[in-house]
């Protein structure tokens, strides 16, 4: 009966979500106005970056900088298999359904893909703590674009062009919410509380015989796919994949986010990737004033509210929504936020 | 409590931020231009930029276009190819712009003309030289133009003249692996040179906005080439022929119209002596339609327009023409007036649309001599 | 033979400013313990105000108008290079003092941000096209500019070896900072407190060191440091422009890793050896994977010593 439950916790999401994302998207399309397509698609792909990264720097404190590398496998994973099976139709059904159906092959590929990316990218993570796994995980990043733009096959600074239409709004919606969905069941699972532990100390974890290297790699794996599917379906909405794409300061971006929504929150990632791709578009009209409008803004929340919009809580522990309040997920205070401030500040000791 | 402080003022800085206002689209024509104003490349749209704010300013001092004055919306992209579809969007479904005038890379030009393409709106590139740009697999994108040469034409125009002219056997390749049009370049050079019987002696690669070049430039001196073909923009490029003569290397370089500027000079200080380099026109042109334009370039934003801002300028005059022609201002209407653009005379050439819809113009070949581009001999197609 | 050797000039000659840039990571890292992301763009601010700087003391490019006055002299280049490091010296103590000490008790990540912040700021505040005109064009915007030469260059070629008085002084100069930064930490007071603070900030507070006034001190030197790299390396590669702080700033921070974050011999090292790294795979490698070859040696070196080459791994107590 409790699997049961739990069954119905990770799948009513989608059978609610779903529904109203179909009913959204042909709403759209019936008044014709294709305007905000793209920015949604834009808006979502940043919710599931922000999300899938929080599962790494916020949930298990580890520091990584290197999202925009684990994109890059993703989309261009995916683009060659779209690319590859584009003149091909499974005769059984319409070519509609049967181009969705080899697309939802390609995202597949793409997480799965990053995903094994993500194996390698944790494994250093068995020894490295702080800010030496953050330039670890940066390196992988730039040895990924390196690689694609030296391969002739990945079509080297231009990138892969000319791919299909594929990404919907349905396909984003569905994304971003079984990323939440994934990131919402982790925190309550057994993984999760062993990655806050790890959080929160993790030499004391080790000592509770918490398997931390293989819970980190696990986080890292998890964290990767999602961002592989953030890649495939932005490459399929600007129908490209270029290195230009999924340069560090991507990455850079999405740190921001996370942070700036509250490390290990969320509602804060979901909340904050949506507040600063919309606001950085709302921006747009400021020309090259807008990037130091975006900078001043930055800096001035980071000080009204340092701990990020909702800190380590999520929505549903706001007063609003709760008298009295159960207790966050996490203890809240600086040493939790910090991430790797705990560990990594004592291993990278050392005198000046 | 701070949290509803916090939120409450991010949501009125968007707010505030997304109220914003609409022009009348009655009496004007509104151009849509993207382009890198921040960012890396900022250099090349700001040149771009400022080339077809100069077009827009002559368009208007003759009267516009159809009796409507014509004006121009730009938007930044900061370099980035998702941010160039954004922006492409917006113009094109908020603004609702006429034209759309952009990128200068071809990776954010191909990001932009599937949007131009499914929404009927002409989209002419000014510098994007990768063939894809205005293909889609074998056919061409109805409503993607551009007015510079592709990557194949200008190489074969460099290759033929290093190995006919210059009769060079050896000759070494550096190029900037970020950038497409410079892969581009250098791969069709080598395709060339090689045809016509001469040989690569070293391919090195740097990336732009590296700092230094000499390891790759050793390793290229011990080749002994007879010519360094360099293919990246000037920006790097004029570091670049410095540090090659601080090492010794007293072979020319040659290059191609990302070389084009001012700026060019002024850094590598007489380092490119002797080299030579393709493209689309040269200052010394005494023709006056080229000589005004560097004129009132050098008034309006001070500094010799480079060949970024020539062809923003081209572009933007080729679009104003196939308007102009175009029997009403429809995307299908201006986009069949545009492909049947034929010796128009813009500052960077006599441009031809094409069936593939690229510019089809003859290159001119220049070689530095005392820190100064002389006009040495132009190809034809 | 003469090959490998130019490689080594070339190699020592861009380590130097990796290694002077990443001094200042290293510091700021020891007593703070954070990624002073701005950095690489204080070391481009630090170019600049050379290049602003230069003009006013009459060391113009040759085309300049009105032309160069009497010329590059010694003097003229230490005042220069001197205005250079106490104006970005004011800079690092600005940005400590407003964007970092409000948040000094917060988590280390949100400082972070506050970094990157600030490094937008400069990086895109300094890429707008000039709002002022005169007496100098400021923001200098996006097209690259070209940075006098403060001294003469002087070529030798020695056993077939290139390399210029540039090279030279570049290395002298980073080698006495270091030396002088050595002393600074490990001989005076003020290096004491500084070990202090880095070593337990609270209790060196209470121990009567004044805790603000270390931290701001520590940001003023390694900013200067930085406007030292940016002038030498502006000297012999006079291309400057408002993102080249960017890739340096990254360079200097995987140097200072390297190294051993926190310990100034480490950065030096870390530096040196990153630029010769990278030089010796450009040169005797594919130069298109110099990058990826560069990073993956990093990470590498890393697994084998995960606290940098001059790091002390501090076991955990619990």
């Amino acid at each position: 009966m409790t699997f049961l439950r739990q069954l119905l916790r990770s799948f009513l999401p989608f059978l609610v979500g779903l529904p109203l994302l179909f009913a959204f998207h042909e709403a759209l399309r019936a008044s014709g106005s294709q305007a905000y397509t793209l920015l949604l698609t834009t808006v979502g792909v940043n919710v599931i970056l922000a999300v899938s990264l929080n599962v790494v720097n916020g949930a298990t404190g580890q520091f990584s900088l290197g999202h925009a590398g684990f994109m890059a496998v993703g989309a261009y994973t995916s683009a060659k298999i779209t690319l590859a099976l584009a003149g091909l139709q499974l005769s059984f059904l319409p070519v509609a359904l049967s181009d969705q159906l080899f697309f939802a092959l390609a995202l597949a590929a793409a997480m799965a893909v990053a995903g094994l990316a993500g194996v390698l990218v944790g494994l250093p993570s068995l020894r490295l703590r702080g800010d030496y796994l953050a330039i670890v995980t940066l390196g992988f990043g730039e040895i990924i674009r390196s690689v694609i733009e030296n391969m002739k096959s990945l079509g080297q600074a231009t990138g892969l062009s000319g791919l299909p239409l594929r990404t919907n709004l349905v396909w984003v919606g569905a994304g971003a919410l079984a990323t939440v969905v994934m990131a919402r069941r982790l925190s309550v699972s057994t993984q999760g509380r062993a990655l806050f532990a790890i959080r929160e100390d993790e030499v004391a974890a080790e000592a509770m015989g918490v398997d931390t290297t293989g819970y980190k790699v696990r986080a890292f794996v998890i964290s990767a796919a999602y961002a592989g599917l953030a890649g495939a379906l932005i490459s399929h909405a600007i129908l490209l994949a270029t290195p230009r794409m999924f340069t560090f300061v991507r990455s850079i971006e999405v740190v921001v986010m996370i942070v700036l929504g509250g490390l290990g929150s969320i509602t804060g990632s979901v909340l904050s990737a949506v507040v600063l791709t919309l606001g950085l578009e709302a921006l747009r009209e400021f020309q090259a004033y807008r990037m130091v409008v975006y900078a001043a803004l930055l800096i001035a929340l980071m000080l009204l509210r340092p701990q990020g919009i909702f800190g380590t809580h999520e929505l549903w522990d706001l007063k609003l929504f709760k008298r009295g309040g159960r207790k966050p997920t996490a203890a809240g205070g600086p040493g939790a936020a910090g991430g790797p401030a705990a560990p990594g500040a004592a291993g990278a000791g050392g005198t000046p | 409590m701070r949290l509803s402080r916090a939120l409450a003022l991010t949501t009125l800085t968007i707010l505030a931020a997304a109220c914003e206002k609409r022009t009348s689209v009655a009496e004007t024509i509104l151009i849509g231009h993207v382009g890198s104003l921040t960012g890396s490349e900022a250099s090349f749209g700001t040149s771009t930029e400022n080339g077809i704010r100069l077009a827009i300013e002559d368009i208007n001092a003759k009267g516009g276009i159809k009796g409507k004055r014509v004006a121009a919306k730009t938007y930044d992209d900061q370099g980035k190819p998702e941010e160039a579809a954004v922006a492409a969007t917006r113009l094109i479904t908020q603004d609702k712009v006429t034209v759309l005038l952009g990128e200068v890379a071809s990776s954010r030009s191909l990001a932009m003309a599937p949007i131009a393409d499914a929404n009927q709106v002409p989209q002419i590139s000014p510098t994007s030289t990768n063939p894809r740009v205005t293909k889609d697999g074998d056919k061409t994108r109805p409503y993607v133009f551009r007015v510079c040469f592709i990557d194949a034409f200008q190489a074969t125009v460099m290759a033929k003249f290093a190995r006919e002219s210059l009769k060079l056997e050896r000759v070494a390749i550096l190029r900037d692996v970020g950038s497409d049009y410079s892969v581009g370049l250098a791969d069709f050079f080598s395709k060339k040179f090689e045809e016509l019987g001469g040989t690569i002696v070293s391919d090195q690669s740097f990336k732009s906005g590296d700092q230094d070049f000499k390891a790759q430039l050793t390793t290229i001196k011990g080749k002994s080439p007879e010519m360094i073909y360099t293919t990246g923009y000037y920006t790097d490029v004029a570091l670049l022929a410095r540090q090659a003569r601080e090492l010794g290397i007293k072979v020319p370089l040659g290059g191609g119209d990302g070389w084009d500027s001012a700026k060019l000079f002024e850094i590598a200080q007489g380092a490119l002596d002797g080299s030579y380099f393709s493209n689309h026109y040269s200052d010394e042109n005494p023709d006056p339609r080229i000589q005004s334009f560097v004129k009132r370039y050098r008034e309006k934003f001070g500094g010799t327009p480079d060949s970024m801002a020539a062809l923003g300028y081209d572009a933007a005059h080729v679009a104003f023409d196939a308007m102009a022609r175009a029997p009403d201002l429809s995307g299908p209407a201006i986009a069949a007036a545009l492909a049947a653009t034929k010796d128009f005379p813009g500052v960077a050439g006599v441009i031809t649309i094409d069936a593939d819809h690229n510019a089809v113009k003859s290159a001119v070949v220049l070689k530095i001599e005392k820190n100064k581009a002389r006009y040495v001999t132009t190809i034809n197609p | 033979m003469t090959e490998f050797l130019q490689h080594l000039v070339n190699g020592l000659s861009v380590g130097t400013i990796y290694a002077l840039v990443a001094l200042g990571y290293t510091m700021v890292y020891g007593v703070l313990k954070l990624i002073n992301f701005a950095h690489g763009d204080v070391y481009m601010v630090g170019a600049f105000a050379g290049y602003y700087l230069s003009d006013l003391v009459g060391v113009r490019p040759p085309w300049a108008d009105p032309p160069p006055g009497a010329g590059e002299t010694f003097v003229k280049a230490t005042i220069v290079t001197m205005g250079s490091m106490i104006i970005c010296g004011l800079l690092g103590y600005l940005i400590e003092r407003f964007a970092y000490r409000p948040l000094r008790h917060q988590a280390r990540l949100t400082a972070l941000i506050t970094a990157i912040g600030v490094s937008f700021l400069l990086e895109f505040g300094f890429q707008l096209s000039p709002l002022v005109r005169s007496p100098i064009e400021f923001p200098p915007g996006p097209s690259p500019r070209v940075f006098p030469a403060l001294l003469a260059r002087d070529g030798y070629e020695v056993l077939g070896v290139n390399l210029s008085n540039y090279d030279i002084i570049g290395l002298l100069v980073a080698l006495g900072l270091m030396l002088g930064l050595q002393w600074i930490v490990y001989r005076t007071r003020f290096g004491t407190a500084m070990r202090a603070v880095s070593f337990d900030s609270q209790v060196a507070g209470l121990m009567g060191i004044p805790v603000n006034r270390i931290i701001s001190w520590t940001f003023v030197l390694g900013s200067a440091l930085a406007a030292a790299a940016g002038i030498i390396n502006a000297v012999s590669r006079p291309r400057i422009e408002p993102l080249f702080g960017l890739m340096a700033g990254l360079k200097a921070f995987v140097a200072a890793v390297l190294g051993g974050i926190g310990s100034v011999p480490g950065a030096m090292v870390g530096g040196l050896v990153l630029g010769l790294a990278e030089e010796y795979v450009a040169g005797y490698t594919d130069s298109s994977y110099r990058d990826a070859i560069a990073f993956t040696v990093l990470i590498l070196v890393l697994l084998v010593r995960p606290a940098g080459l001059f790091g002390r791994l501090t076991v955990e107590k619990v």
